[in-house]
């Protein structure tokens, strides 16, 4: 903190050529922009949009459960409510959450380069966005869905009401996934700036390079299962449906062959977060570079082959379970190594405690017991008993939420005053933090007790000896709700406030997004940037800092 | 150990697993947290500047690091793959309840042919094979108690097979979410002892016979699956409507025509073949051995008052 004031320097400073925030202002000039950083912000306020839409749905569905029987809606409206709250998490939040808002905003910069390779693709990939979103959310409107955000048939092929429109959304969207996956192999591959080897690229890049290689491949998979979907349902094709001569079960392993690669669509950009995060705060350069970076590929590839651990009481054959069972063992195996590495970069270092730093530590406690609890439903027999119970609710949510979610917090915090060029109240920063981390463990240890007593998932009424804990639970919820605000306000107040301007690089970080103003020029860089050091060599970026300023 | 009764010899190896990797994940859980606060208080940053080492890697270590634990792992995934398969495979002789689930309701038919309500009794100390089938979408037959859980699929048997310890009551969920009432689909396993178990079958089996004619066709309507083929209102399945056909004259495909009493509803019952209603096919099959007497009369007396 002291370290940030004392580097400020005086605003006239940097911002004398306007920046892509001020230059060509203008509701259409923002509307049509191309350039990676527009999109990107507005990436981030549609997707936090629907955070905040799918937020308040789990605090109406916690306070539903707050008695066993009905206590503010309808069973029917209920599981209109979790379709949705999942649905609006997974598929428009979570998926893009890190790509399209930090990913789109600082890949292009970390790498050198003045934009994304196809920026127009990149627009059109938010306009996708945009237009799912619309579906998916106008599918409650169009008659409602209560099937959960897994869509299983035959229960989806059969029932009326907004099923198809859903699933188209979940067809767009998904093509807006995959351009965003393009775009950024295509990027990393041609855009590097002069003496960007591949090892000199930040591991946010390795990270985002992985997931774009899972969006490309995987992402097809749940469009044409959407379609088949589609065609079960207006033209009775008898693919999914049993009475028609289809498979159920068939359904279940294609939309776990997209499904469960997006689980790692989801965190490994989270980890690639963390990787910049930790040695930035630490002020040491990351430790494994090579292993984390490898990793994330690993995760990539074996991510593919675990899909049948969702289907353990599926009725697939035992051999197939125990495969799965096998690999999915072997994918853990690279997140704890990361998780290793993570914890031997802070050794010798010198740890400062900014905001950033808060959420990555949040993230190695949640994410910790996120994977480790992935060990009891990788193993079969233990699977069996927690399956589709809220013990694999309590799980997902800690990957998902403690894993990518809070990851993302880390990475906004981190580059927050380069988005806007402003900083952020430390204090109220950390407070915010506080509430998350105490919230969501308050909201989720009490469903991992529920889930290995017994107590499915997707229940609206529940046995009376389950209440205490869903009365912890949802306590808890409003709790992380009131960190949550806490951190919006935080992040929005000081874009209004001059005084909280930003230097370029508060946080001495070696990557090349730090050596442009905060916020940056609309092209980026004046000068095509060579590459001199590492993105871990703070000694060596302090130096040349220090060089240009006195220059 | 988790808080659930362990009503099995299977359920409390189940739990082993549970507390092994319990115990590994708290292990490896405390590294991380003592890791984490130990170096945030040891190596917090105390001045601006301060020169950090620069340790890049040490091969040696994370080798270390990724072959130690993946060897518990291994455990786990033998461990509980081999506990799986127990579950799997039922013993010969046992004691074999069919399941039919439906949104919302179970039905549980035993070897005698009969079904009643939504409570399945079983006897203690003997395996239980549940054979189970979905009239609709898929369902998931869950007793926590005994760590068990199978879906339920439209047109493919799926099973599961428990052993129960002592009697006792406990707890079954439908586990895959099947619409409006999925929450409320629930019903219960009592274990009764093997005599108490056979009392309770044959007292439920008496009751059934005491029951009204009518009532108790109407009963065996459903239970025995007539209404998948037969409707009772006039519209056609696959097989004749029961409505107002008490006394008239049918034509048939392979028989000269006949007026429907007691006697033609005990042979289609028994040899449906004998004569196939003319424009249905030859699909009903026989009931020969599965009617007592006095079931077969209270079917037909259950049509003759559908008018």
């Amino acid at each position: 903190m002291a370290e940030v004031l004392m580097q400020r320097t005086p605003a006239a400073l940097h911002e004398p050529e306007g920046n892509f925030l001020t230059e060509n202002p203008g509701l259409k000039n923002w509307l049509f922009t191309v350039d990676h950083k527009r999109i990107g912000l507005m990436y981030f306020w549609t997707i936090m949009t629907m955070f905040f839409v799918g937020g308040v749905l789990a605090l109406v569905l916690r306070t539903e459960l707050l008695t066993p029987k009905t206590t503010i809606v309808s069973a029917e409206v209920y599981n209109q409510l979790f379709t949705l709250h999942g649905v609006i998490m997974t598929f428009l939040v979570l998926v893009p959450v890190i790509p399209a808002t930090l990913g789109n905003f600082v890949l292009p910069m970390m790498l050198g380069a003045k934009d994304v390779a196809f920026p127009r693709l990149n627009l059109l990939s938010y306009y996708l966005y945009v237009f799912g979103a619309l579906l998916a959310v106008g599918a409650i409107i169009g008659g409602g869905l209560d099937t959960g955000w897994t869509f299983y048939t035959p229960y989806s092929s059969t029932i009326s009401g907004g099923v198809s429109i859903m699933t188209m959304g979940a067809f767009v969207l998904g093509f807006s996934s995959i351009l965003t996956g393009v775009n950024f192999i295509a990027t990393i591959h041609k855009l590097r700036a002069p003496g960007l080897s591949w090892y000199n690229m930040p591991l946010f890049i390795w990270g985002m390079y992985a997931t774009a290689v899972i969006q490309v491949l995987a992402t097809p998979v749940i469009g044409i299962t959407m379609v088949l979907l589609l065609m079960e349902r207006l033209f009775q094709v008898g693919i999914f449906d049993a009475s028609l001569g289809g498979d159920p079960v068939l359904f279940q392993h294609f939309f776990w062959f997209y499904s469960h690669p997006v689980v790692y669509i989801m965190i490994l950009p989270g980890m690639a977060c963390i990787s910049e995060v930790i040695p930035t705060f630490s002020h040491k350069p990351i430790f494994g570079y090579k292993a984390i970076a490898w990793s994330s590929v690993g995760i990539a590839v074996v991510s593919f082959f675990v899909w049948g651990h969702h289907m353990f009481v599926s009725g697939q054959s035992e051999f197939a379970g125990a495969i799965f069972s096998f690999l999915t063992f072997v994918v853990a195996i690279p997140s704890g190594v990361k998780v290793f590495n993570w914890l031997a970069t802070m050794y010798r270092g010198s740890i400062s405690l900014g905001a950033p730093m808060l959420y990555a530590i949040s993230f190695l406690l949640l994410f910790g017991i996120g994977g480790l609890t992935g060990l009891f439903l990788g193993t079969v027999a233990v699977d069996v008993h927690l399956h589709d119970t809220y013990f694999i609710v309590a799980h997902f949510h800690y990957v998902m939420m403690g894993g990518t979610l809070i990851a993302f917090f880390a990475g906004l915090h981190y580059w927050w005053p380069k988005m806007y060029g402003r900083m952020y109240n430390e204090l109220w920063a950390a407070i915010g933090c506080l509430f998350v981390f105490l919230g969501f463990n308050g909201t989720f240890i009490p469903q991992f007790l529920l889930g290995s007593r017994g107590m499915p998932r997707r229940y609206y009424n529940y046995l009376d000896q389950f209440q205490f804990l869903h009365v912890a639970s949802t306590i808890g919820s409003y709790l992380l709700g009131v960190g949550l605000v806490i951190m919006a306000v935080t992040l929005i107040v000081p874009l209004f406030r001059k005084r909280y301007d930003a230097p370029n690089n508060p946080w001495g970080a070696a990557s090349l997004e730090w050596t442009v103003s905060s916020p940056p020029p609309t092209h980026n860089f004046h000068h095509v940037p060579v590459v001199t050091h590492g993105p871990y060599d703070f000694k060596a970026a302090r130096r040349l800092e220090q060089m240009e300023s006195h220059s | 150990m988790m808080p659930v009764t362990q009503a099995s010899d299977y359920a409390r190896e189940v739990d082993n697993i549970y507390m092994f990797i319990t115990y590994f994940g708290i292990f490896f859980y405390a590294v991380i947290v003592l890791g984490v606060g130990y170096f945030v208080y040891k190596y917090r940053r105390r001045r601006q500047n301060e020169e950090t080492p620069d340790i890049t890697h040490n091969t040696a270590l994370e080798i270390i690091w990724t072959v130690i634990p993946s060897i518990p792992l291994v455990v786990m995934a033998f461990w509980g793959f081999n506990t799986y398969m127990q579950a799997r495979v039922a013993p010969a002789d046992a004691l074999e309840i069919k399941v039919i689930a439906k949104k919302w309701a179970w039905e549980f038919t035993y070897p005698n042919g009969m079904s009643f309500g939504q409570e399945m009794h079983v006897p203690a100390g003997r395996p239980v094979k549940l054979v189970m089938i979905s009239q609709d979408v898929i369902h998931d037959f869950y007793l926590p108690d005994f760590r068990i859980k199978a879906d339920i699929v439209p047109n493919r048997y799926t099973q599961l097979w428990f052993n129960a310890d002592e009697p006792g009551e406990h707890q079954v969920f439908c586990a895959e979410y099947c619409g409006r009432d999925h929450s409320n689909m629930l019903a219960k396993v009592v274990v009764d002892t093997e005599e108490q178990y056979q009392q309770w079958l044959e007292q439920k089996a008496e009751e059934a016979m005491n029951m009204p004619l009518p009532e108790l066709g109407k009963l065996l309507y459903v239970n025995k699956g007539c209404n998948t083929c037969h409707s009772i209102d006039g519209t056609r399945i696959q097989g004749p409507s029961f409505k107002g056909i008490w006394g008239q004259t049918h034509q048939f495909s392979n028989a000269a025509p006949a007026v429907v009493d007691e006697n033609y509803i005990r042979e289609s019952l028994l040899q449906p073949t004998a004569r196939v209603r003319a424009g249905y096919e030859a699909i009903m099959p026989s009931f020969q051995g599965l009617l007592r007497e006095r079931e077969i009369q209270a079917l037909a007396e259950y049509v003759k008052s559908l008018k």
